[in-house]
């Protein structure tokens, strides 16, 4: 990453940021459109952990990753705070790999 | 933070600032990470000042890991930055009524978590609170976070080691869970989720996302309709 990359980078994730704040709120979501919106965030995140749990890797990480993150997941599942969960996912992985 | 609060709606807060604690971890992955593929610290940091949104952060970074070109870096860095334009006009609603410098501020902090805090909150007040408590308190800590991961990044050693790469997807479940309690967001949930396993061995990384979700969304949307 050169200087002249991470300037490039900085400036779009701005005027990403702004072109909805500024730009989109102009528009008020109805109908279908609000309904896209409210189902969008459940999309993104599944998408996110999805890519993170199958990110190429051993298949001893890869496996230790999936078990910590659905221990994380039960943790989530019991309304835990945010920290525990991700403790019991991290801890979870870390100590299975630990014993393999 | 501290003090007696006889507020009834402390939680905004609360979540706020534990994601921003949570994060800042997830902020010493980064740190970590970008020092092992190359990235000086300086620079390390002046992403997380600068870019300040995280999926893209890594995503760069992982690009760079992987031996791929800047010009790729930057392309899966701005995919995964689109989305934050969608939480815009959501964030614009809790914020109408401030300052030009205010709104310029509080758009630098338009990311998954504050948007995420924000959205669970039962009103626009709380919203409002949840939304800059998790914006500040992720900004500061992931910051921090980076430069603790820089610095410290050939200590750490290998970050999976930690289980750093579970933790991770894990915040995301913990944001995850309040959308997924109708069926249209677990529909919008396993079909994204689907799509992104059946993609995400060819594509670069950060487009599964934004194609689970074009894909997603209108099935989400469909499920809904009938007598509602």
């Amino acid at each position: 990453m050169t200087w002249v990359a991470i300037a490039v980078t900085a400036v779009s994730a701005y005027a990403f940021k702004a072109l909805g704040f500024f730009g989109l709120s102009r528009i008020t979501p109805r109908g279908v459109a609000l309904r896209a919106v409210a189902v969008l965030p459940a999309a993104l995140f599944a998408s996110l952990v999805i890519s993170q749990v199958i990110e190429p890797a051993s298949a001893t990480i890869v496996w230790t990753r999936a078990v910590g993150v659905a221990a994380g997941g039960a943790a989530a599942w019991r309304r835990l705070p945010l920290l525990a969960v991700i403790a019991a996912a991290g801890g979870t992985a870390a100590v299975l790999r630990l014993l393999t | 933070m501290d003090g007696p609060d006889t507020s009834p709606s402390r939680r905004p807060i609360r979540d706020g600032w534990s994601i921003g604690v949570a994060v800042g971890v997830v902020g010493v992955v980064f740190g970590v990470l970008a020092r092992a593929s190359g990235l000086s610290v300086e620079k390390a940091c002046a992403m997380s000042l600068l870019v300040f949104t995280g999926a893209s952060q890594l995503a760069a970074v992982s690009v760079i890991a992987a031996g791929g070109t800047a010009i790729a870096a930057v392309a899966s860095a701005m995919l995964l930055a689109v989305r934050n334009a969608l939480y815009g006009p959501v964030v614009a609603h809790w914020f109408g009524r401030d300052s030009l410098p205010t709104r310029l501020a509080v758009t630098q902090v338009i990311i998954d978590e504050s948007a995420g805090v924000g959205a669970a909150q039962p009103d626009p007040t709380d919203a409002r609170r949840g939304f800059l408590a998790a914006g500040l308190g992720v900004y500061v800590c992931w910051n921090l976070g980076t430069l603790v991961g820089a610095l410290a990044g050939d200590l750490v050693g290998d970050p999976t080691r930690w289980g750093l790469d579970a933790a991770f997807p894990a915040a995301f479940v913990a944001l995850l869970a309040p959308h997924v309690t109708n069926r249209p967001g677990r529909v919008a949930a396993i079909v994204a989720a689907a799509v992104t396993v059946a993609t995400a061995p060819w594509l670069p990384a950060g487009a599964p996302i934004l194609i689970a979700a074009a894909v997603a969304v209108p099935v989400a949307v469909r499920s809904w309709e009938g007598p509602a």
